[in-house]
């Protein structure tokens, strides 16, 4: 279903050697100041306009790319791309030698050009990124690729800017698999559903006949593990992507549900509850061994491992409450991390490593937070009425969660959306879906 | 004179206004015990006098006084009708996180199970799904909503 697509990358110039003056941005602050910077629409000649529109129905491919690359930094919260009507310069002329002063005139710091050219129907794109002040290029690459990947190109580009100004990977070429959700509150009727990170190119990978919910990729996005309640009889399911083809995970005689991969793609962890008790399992994919990893009356359940596969974060009631707990991969050293007042869930482990997100419920509100393995450093983000679920972006810098509405008197206006939040606190946004969603997933990044 | 008129009617108009909150309130707390649903709204009935579900404090599985009278009902009803197998249906309210709230659900109709087993149900009669907090039958956002959805329902299964 989802194309595999294999881009050629040519560095095709190296002048800029780390010198001393070049901008850098700072993300580990929150970031009240963002970097003006000037995306020139990147050029085509008409050959190259004219057969695109023709052939494909894509017009205008070097607008396009460059709006992706601009949406894409804007909403990062990092940048400010600068309005297009206040270029002087001609996009072909500033892609082969920008005039600076007409750039430092409209206050840009940072420029990107670029030139798109379709050749023996691939399309060729490359791009540069100038420092204005100190009239320099920073960077220049191109791509090759099928016409139709246009989109990808731009989030691929806006992964290089990223990187080349924040010190950092981005999160631009990445998917996030979601609940796309409709209907009345009291009979809500669910699919999953897949989109690029920006919210475009929606597809859903089930009909809505049965209920599915909390949706995870493996770490080569291919696969997704899921709860369905096929056949009234809610299992854990594994879903290629590409085929389609689904199957069953295990063989229970009971409820399984809160499906993760492990980091290395080979074992899928998630709960089994049987006669009012939820523990622990894992199911190795390859050999189907499946092994118990705790062992304890009360509910334990939204398992996630570190990066490194050697521990597991996961929420349990053991301490009479929801609270949240560490322990190694086979079960042993659980020990308590969160103790601040009020409830805690779906704890998450970031792909750094060194922090976990949360669900927090104090006082009739519901918060997303952060501390650190230990449990030490507890940093709330957002507070709301109702939102939970947090997902880390590939970096480790951004979440996406969502959030529901609270209904009128008549039981009626409700709402779930998909938002995310930067690890600083600031640049909270809604996440566009073509409908109401849910239990977001993000993907790695699908190419380097 | 005028103003002492319209002075008496305000006063009857605030009278009102209290005697009907005050009533309102009373409703609502008739309905709930501490925070466990006691009404009748959308209760259904198995038989005639047989309701068909019980319901559960904020967090909680454990099954009150009238809960368990609920249970003796239906499983006299069903040392009855021996040819009747059911579903437990468990449920949460909305405030709670999704994966949590679906093993307190399985939970729920589990200590329902475990009761009508204890008056003699075979287990195979009894089967359980939990919805978590999936099918609510109350959409409201407000607490005498949330304690009609903690329930788990008994539903025929043949």
């Amino acid at each position: 279903m989802i194309k595999k697509v294999f881009f050629s990358v040519i560095l095709i110039f190296l002048t800029s050697v780390k010198s001393n003056a070049l901008i850098e941005v700072d993300i580990t602050r929150g970031n009240l100041d963002p970097l003006p910077i000037a995306v020139s629409p990147l050029s085509a000649d008409k050959d190259t306009n004219d057969k695109l529109k023709k052939e494909l129905k894509i017009d205008k491919v070097g607008h396009k790319i460059s709006e992706v690359v601009e949406n894409n930094l804007k909403n990062s919260g990092l940048f400010n791309p600068l309005d297009k009507d206040a270029f002087l310069q001609k996009p072909d002329i500033a892609h082969l030698k920008p005039r600076f002063e007409d750039w430092s005139l409209i206050k840009a710091q940072a420029l990107i050009t670029g030139k798109v050219i379709l050749k023996d129907e691939k399309l060729r794109v490359e791009f540069r990124l100038w420092d204005v002040l100190a009239a320099k290029e920073m960077m220049a690459l191109a791509f090759t690729t099928v016409p139709s990947n246009w989109r990808r190109v731009g989030h691929i580009i806006t992964d290089k800017i990223y990187e080349r100004l924040t010190g950092e990977k981005g999160y631009f070429d990445t998917r996030i698999i979601y609940v796309a959700e409709d209907g009345p509150k009291t009979k809500r009727i669910k699919k999953l559903a897949i989109m690029d990170q920006d919210g475009s190119n929606t597809k859903y990978l089930t009909l809505g006949n049965e209920l599915v919910l909390t949706p995870r990729f493996n770490p080569t996005n291919q696969m997704v593990t899921y709860l369905s309640y096929f056949r009234n009889l809610p299992r854990v399911y594994l879903l290629d992507i590409e085929t389609g083809v689904q199957e069953v995970v295990g063989d229970f005689p009971g409820m399984t549900f809160a499906p993760r991969f492990s980091p290395d793609g080979k074992k899928i962890i998630m709960s089994f509850a049987m006669d009012g008790n939820s523990d622990i399992y894992t199911m190795d994919l390859e050999n189907r061994i499946v092994e118990r990893i705790t062992n304890h009356p009360s509910i334990d359940t939204s398992p996630s491992y570190s990066p490194d596969g050697k521990f597991i974060c996961f929420n349990s009631d053991r301490s009479g409450y929801q609270q949240i707990y560490v322990m190694k991969n086979d079960g042993t050293g659980v020990k308590r991390i969160s103790f601040g007042k009020g409830l805690y869930g779906t704890p998450v482990w970031s792909p750094r490593g060194d922090l976990i997100a949360f669900t927090k419920l104090h006082k009739g509100k519901f918060y997303i937070g952060v501390m650190r393995t230990d449990g030490s450093g507890e940093r709330l983000l957002t507070e709301n009425y109702y939102q939970e679920a947090p997902s880390w972006s590939p970096n480790g810098r951004v979440l996406i969660f969502y959030r529901e509405t609270k209904t009128d008197s008549e039981g009626k206006g409700f709402s779930a959306k998909l938002w995310s939040i930067d690890l600083t606190g600031y640049n909270e946004r809604m996440v566009k879906t073509e409908s109401d969603a849910s239990d977001p997933s993000w993907s790695s990044l699908l190419s380097n | 004179m005028n103003l002492s008129k319209y002075l008496k009617n305000a006063f009857l108009v605030m009278l009102a206004c209290l005697v009907l909150s005050a009533c309102a309130t009373k409703k609502v707390q008739n309905q709930m015990q501490g925070d466990v649903y006691t009404g009748k709204d959308t209760v259904e009935y198995l038989a005639s006098g047989v309701p068909d579900r019980v319901f559960f404090a904020t967090n909680e599985s454990v099954l009150t006084t009238a809960s368990r009278d609920t249970l003796r009902k239906q499983a006299e009803w069903l040392r009855k009708n021996s040819k009747i197998n059911v579903v437990l249906e468990g449920h949460a309210d909305e405030r709670g996180t999704r994966e949590y709230n679906l093993a307190l659900g399985e939970r729920r109709a589990n200590a329902a199970k475990d009761y009508l087993m204890t008056y003699g149900i075979s287990s195979n009669r009894i089967s359980v799904i939990s919805y978590g907090k999936e099918r609510p039958v109350d959409s409201g956002s407000n607490p005498l909503a949330w304690s009609k959805n903690r329930r788990s329902v008994t539903v025929k299964a043949n």
